[in-house]
């Protein structure tokens, strides 16, 4: 459906994005994660045909974006970041002339404007001037302009910025339904957004592409797959000594809460300790009160792919 | 062409969900008002040997309301679009570049000619009073009129590609009333400086927006004004569909 070819973008001889190289499949949500600045929003204005690349091809649904860019556009839905609206238009006016623009024929229109504006949950604001909708329905109004059209690819740029929890779990169902039909490309912030939505992620990072992969392939390849917490009564023993004999723990960090000792063990990748530590627990007479794994989130793979000195 | 009629018309609509249209429309319809009465009262004096129609279109009073409304029409035009960001919708809608310039000049000069329309009633309550035309024919009504449309067109489209230029609406409109103040005032040297040469006063004359009113809403029909300010609504269009495309390169 998406089709990138070493794409590059420069502004004023800075490089935004280079040699970007990556397909989306029709049906998939493909998560487009990266820190501020890294290319995102950049991708995906050129992929939109906002603005033309430095060098490099891209295609929609095999048409060209600079070459066909008109059907290209036709069969992309696109939500830019911040949704700039008219602001002295109401909502169903708006709708209705952004599917004229968009080619819907003249009969389908006021269908397709009552199906979005039902999908997005804007019927009972579908006579407010845009300008005094909240962000949240502002947000809403960008996704069923993006809809409107029915366009087999959605390309929104972090559709929940902004959003309270509340409405950021809303536009997720949504996403998640609207996946069942469209194919998607969405930016954001929020990880677990993307774990819990995407079938597959790209991590950009100064305008390169560092990981292209499922979000459970992602967690398998990063070099600590989490780790485990241990609160233990340990004696006189050396706790910290001990458990570090257990094989796959590479390093532990003990710290003290009263009686009790805490230490944090980091283990290799796909490795369980939990057994070894309850083991030798038992074995020394030490009092557990805790004995947890943490699983790794796409929080560490993105920390540790953007910033490996941290990791 | 849907899509243009789709522009156009939100275009047309958008200046009547601001404000901006009703202030031009009031400051506009006072100052035409206030030289309609003051053309009357003068001529109620003593007589003049022109008609109250030309008297209308040649004061002072109208050429300084109409000047300043261009920039006031077109400052928004592109300006607004790049300040919200609502460019990016717009421009990824499946729409070509030139419809959107075309759709945004036809819609200012839409609203412009609404702004005219009332006008038509002075001179048809002038007649309902008086029981006398208000023109010498029905052809200097035509011809001033035609004026209005052509020096509208060419002063809109300077509007346009100002606006263009910009994300700031009130740089925009400065831009634009210089342009148009300049064009207008070359049109006067040739009253106000006495040492010009006969062929300097001749030439600065074809492009005296003064003397074409003059002469067109005498009834007049001359050809050179429509070609002038024809071709040069064009040129400028052109320019504006380039600077508009530029944004691309600029970003």
């Amino acid at each position: 459906m998406i089709k990138v070819e070493n794409l590059t973008k420069r502004y004023a001889g800075q490089p935004a994005i280079q040699d970007l190289n990556f397909e989306v499949g029709k049906g998939e949500i493909m998560g487009f994660l990266g820190p501020n600045g890294a290319g995102k929003s950049t991708t995906m204005r050129i992929l939109s045909s906002f603005m033309p690349p430095t060098s490099g091809r891209a295609s929609i649904a095999g048409f060209d974006i600079f070459e066909q860019s008109l059907q290209a556009r036709a069969h992309l839905g696109y939500m830019p970041e911040n949704v700039p609206l008219y602001n002295d238009m109401r909502v169903t006016e708006y709708l209705d002339y952004r599917a004229a623009l968009k080619g819907v024929p003249h009969r389908r229109v006021a269908e397709r404007v009552g199906d979005v504006k039902e999908l997005c949950g804007l019927k009972d604001v579908e006579k407010k001037i845009i300008g005094a909708l909240s962000k949240g329905y502002r947000q809403r109004v960008g996704l069923a302009d993006a809809l409107v059209h029915e366009p087999d690819l959605l390309i929104l740029d972090e559709p929940t910025s902004g959003l309270d929890p509340n409405q950021i779990r809303q536009v997720r169902d949504l996403i998640k339904n609207l996946g069942k039909q469209h194919t998607i490309l969405l930016s954001t912030h929020i990880l677990p957004e993307v774990e819990m939505t995407c079938s597959r992620v790209i991590i950009i990072n100064r305008g390169r592409i560092e990981a292209c992969d499922t979000p459970e392939n992602l967690l398998g390849r990063i070099r600590t797959a989490g780790g485990v917490v241990v609160e233990a009564k340990v004696g006189n023993d050396d706790g910290a000594e001990e458990l570090r004999k257990i094989a796959g723990v590479r390093d532990v960090t003990a710290s003290v809460d009263g009686d009790w000792q805490i230490f944090a063990l980091r283990v290799e990748a796909n490795t369980d300790v939990r057994e070894e530590v309850y083991r030798l627990a038992s074995a020394r007479h030490w009092t557990l009160r805790e004995l947890s794994q943490r699983r790794a989130t796409l929080e560490d793979v993105f920390v540790e792919i953007t910033h490996p000195d941290e990791a | 062409m849907r899509k243009f009629y789709t522009l156009l018309s939100r275009e047309v609509r958008s200046y009547f969900y601001s404000p901006i249209a009703y202030v031009v429309l009031v400051f506009f319809l006072f100052l035409a008002g206030v030289d309609f009465y003051f053309q009357l009262s003068f001529m109620n004096g003593k007589p003049v040997g022109y008609s109250v129609q030309e008297a209308f279109f040649n004061s002072v009073f109208f050429w300084f309301a109409f000047v300043l409304i261009f920039p006031l029409i077109t400052m928004r035009l592109f300006a607004e679009e790049f300040k919200l960001g609502t460019i990016e919708p717009l421009m990824t809608a499946p729409v070509r570049d030139w419809q959107v310039v075309l759709a945004k000049f036809f819609g200012a000069l839409v609203f412009y000619l609404i702004l005219w329309l009332p006008t038509l009633l002075y001179f048809w309550i002038f007649q309902l009073v008086t029981h006398q035309p208000a023109a010498n024919s029905m052809g200097a009504y035509f011809g001033a009129y035609l004026m209005l449309l052509l020096l509208g067109m060419f002063y809109l489209s300077i509007g346009c590609l100002a606006s263009t230029l910009t994300k700031n609406q009130i740089v925009a409109a400065i831009i634009s009333f210089c342009v148009i103040t300049l064009h207008f005032f070359s049109g006067l040297i040739s009253f106000i400086v006495q040492e010009v040469t006969s062929s300097t006063r001749q030439l600065l004359g074809y492009f005296s927006a003064i003397e074409q009113m003059g002469t067109l809403s005498r009834g007049e029909i001359d050809t050179r004004p429509i070609v002038l300010y024809v071709s040069m609504t064009i040129v400028m269009l052109t320019l504006t569909y380039q600077a508009f495309q530029a944004r691309k390169w600029r970003l």
